[in-house]
């Protein structure tokens, strides 16, 4: 028994390399002193970071995804929500299928999405513009917010609406004291989701990017094909610790409102 | 906010007179209430009884504005509450399934139609402690539902079903969910409380039992109507309707061949006549209905005194209760019937040929109706 149990935690500890190594060797990757890509590194400097924090390059493309990104999870998270809440209430069959459709945007394969999107965009000059960046990544991430919001209201009792009723409180300020607080977990996981959707966003991106606005996985794009410098390895370890962070907050938030 | 004042002229008592008039309800083709007219006093405890799916539900319902009317009147007071939204009839419902909000602690829960209805803070910390006291539950206004056992959190909801002084209280099922002995106990609770409010409660339950302990009259429902209304005496002494005299207490069914003689009426088993002192009118099929503790058991052959009924049968089961016995027996037609003894009777077992003797007077005789004994299954 015991050699077959050393065997398996071998195996699981190779697999765990396997996933997380291609994201961990951009770690010392950032802190290179030439300007190479190569693996492994040699030497340790921070320069790749001061690149990243003094190119407007960069840091214009850094804000305009982070611009972009609030917007959609904002909008994907309302737009999301309220679709959740219609299609729960939903009796009859067409629901179902209001649901598949809803959900097309995750499944249909991006640059599909993308081409079409951007004949469209071609005609109503939405190219390159913030709009036109908001209305394409929030199409794609309200599917997140759909399924994320869907989960909790399987779980919400609606016949608390009910009682809320028999005591006094209109449907408004019944949503806003007892479904909303109660299904908050489910749209704060959407919100992040919806987040980190249009954040990370390349294929569309690519395709309605314009010089005048670059979303920062176009400008990571553009650099590792132009210049190769490891300034997109110090991004992406920036970006790795932010969205850790973002999840573990999430995680923790989602555990402790388990209160029921 | 929105507290319409409706106890101004339902008199002081706090209760309101609730009127229910030619109230049908139908989904689609199936009709959930029958033109059902009920009239409640103000302050009075009224039970719904009835099987499921008799309509005891839908009309508790269609009172608090959960459901419409299809047609008909409601009135609270005296005012009609027909197309009121349920958010705006200040009427307390209580809920089998309690219906506590997760996310509030005990007192919040409580505090929450308080808040609603715009009370400051002060007179609602000591309206939400009174209720809490109530239902003795004060040491639990920090807790959260969860927190709490089943009995507990019934506790809590009926506190926040009371603390807004509704003039009506709705409970449906409220101990349903519940172990006996703790049922036994809240249902006392609720009696004091009743007492102690003066409010009007209308309780739905399908426990015979929980509606004799509870009510001050109890209106018993089947297929969407109300078969009899009336103080639980009156439903087991006085049953209007087989279905009722089946549904509450115990009972034994006589069915035979009628004739009908001088204000008397004899059924025929397996060949012994049986009388009751009552006729029917209308060309119904009358059945005799006995109650276990109106009869006895005695060996057969026992000579028969002035004014009895005598039927043959075998004990088919004997059950010591320790305040008494109960015995089925087996009569020569097939049916079975459920005597009580007294622990002084003579006891019989299994097997035994005895004779089973009522008084004439206590044969109550009702219309044979078929589907008494389909929806009791």
């Amino acid at each position: 028994m015991k050699p077959f149990r050393i065997i398996l935690g071998l195996f699981c500890l190779l697999i765990a390399v396997w996933l997380v190594m291609p994201t961990l060797v951009i770690i010392p990757m950032s802190f290179n002193e030439k300007k190479s890509l190569a693996f492994p590194p040699s030497g340790f400097s921070w320069q790749w970071y001061a690149n990243f924090f003094t190119n407007p390059e960069w840091l214009t493309s850094f804000f305009n995804s982070l611009r972009v990104a609030a917007i959609v999870a904002v909008a994907a998270t309302v737009v999301g929500t309220l679709a959740s809440l219609g299609l729960s209430r939903m009796k009859h069959s067409g629901a179902g299928i209001l649901r598949a459709l809803l959900i097309t945007p995750m499944i249909v394969p991006g640059v599909v999405l993308a081409i079409g999107i951007y004949a469209v965009y071609l005609n109503y000059q939405l190219v390159g513009t913030t709009l036109g960046f908001v209305i394409a990544h929030t199409m794609l991430a309200i599917p997140f917010v759909i399924i994320a919001v869907s989960a909790s209201l399987e779980v919400f009792d609606v016949r608390l609406e009910t009682a809320a009723a028999s005591l006094g409180a209109n449907r408004l300020t019944t949503f806003r004291t007892i479904t909303l607080p109660l299904i908050a977990p489910g749209i704060l996981s959407g919100l992040l989701f919806a987040f980190v959707t249009s954040f990370d966003e390349i294929i569309v991106a690519l395709f309605i990017t314009s010089p005048y606005l670059k979303t920062l996985p176009v400008q990571i794009y553009t650099s590792i094909t132009r210049d190769a410098d490891p300034t997109v390895a110090a991004v992406g370890t920036i970006i790795f610790l932010a969205t850790s962070l973002i999840i573990t907050a999430g995680l923790i938030i989602g555990s402790n409102s388990k209160r029921s | 906010m929105h507290t319409t004042n409706m106890s101004t002229s339902a008199g002081r008592a706090r209760g309101a007179a609730i009127g229910i008039r030619n109230a049908t309800k139908r989904y689609g083709n199936f009709t959930a209430l029958d033109d059902v007219s009920l009239h409640i006093e103000p302050g009075e405890f009224m039970t719904l009884l009835g099987p499921s799916g008799s309509g005891k539900t839908t009309t508790l319902n269609v009172v608090a504005g959960f459901t419409d009317v299809t047609s008909g009147e409601l009135s609270v007071g005296d005012q009609s509450i027909v197309g009121v939204p349920a958010h705006k009839r200040n009427i307390g419902v209580v809920f089998q399934h309690y219906a506590l909000f997760p996310h509030m602690t005990v007192g919040k829960n409580v505090a929450y139609p308080l808040t609603l209805r715009g009370v400051n803070k002060a007179e609602r910390d000591r309206r939400v402690a009174r209720a809490l006291d109530m239902v003795k539950m004060a040491d639990f206004a920090h807790r959260y539902p969860a927190q709490l056992s089943g009995g507990q959190q019934q506790r809590v909801a009926l506190a926040r079903a009371i603390v807004f002084d509704p003039p009506l209280l709705l409970m449906d099922e409220p101990l349903g969910a519940l172990d006996k002995k703790l049922r036994e106990w809240l249902q006392l609770e609720i009696k004091r409380i009743h007492r102690e409010l003066g409010t009007t409660f209308v309780y739905v339950t399908h426990d015979q039992e929980e509606a004799l302990v509870l009510s001050d009259r109890i209106a018993v429902f089947n297929r969407g109507r109300i078969e009899q209304v009336g103080t639980g005496r009156e439903l087991y002494d006085e049953p209007a309707t087989l279905f009722v005299g089946k549904f509450i207490g115990e009972s034994t069914t006589l069915r035979g061949a009628a004739e009908t003689a001088g204000g008397e009426t004899g059924l025929s088993i397996a060949g012994q006549k049986v009388a009751a002192r009552q006729t029917l009118s209308g060309g119904r099929n009358p059945v005799i209905l006995l109650r276990p503790e109106k009869l006895a058991i005695v060996s057969r052959g026992t000579s028969l005194a002035d004014g009895q009924n005598s039927l043959a049968g075998q004990v088919s089961e004997a059950i010591y209760l320790g305040s008494g016995s109960k015995y089925q027996v087996t009569l020569k037609d097939g049916s079975v019937a459920i005597v009580r003894a007294s622990l002084e009777a003579a006891s019989f077992s299994i097997g035994d040929e005895v004779d089973l003797r009522w008084s004439i007077a206590d044969s109550k005789l009702l219309a044979d109706d078929a589907q008494a004994d389909l929806t009791l299954t």
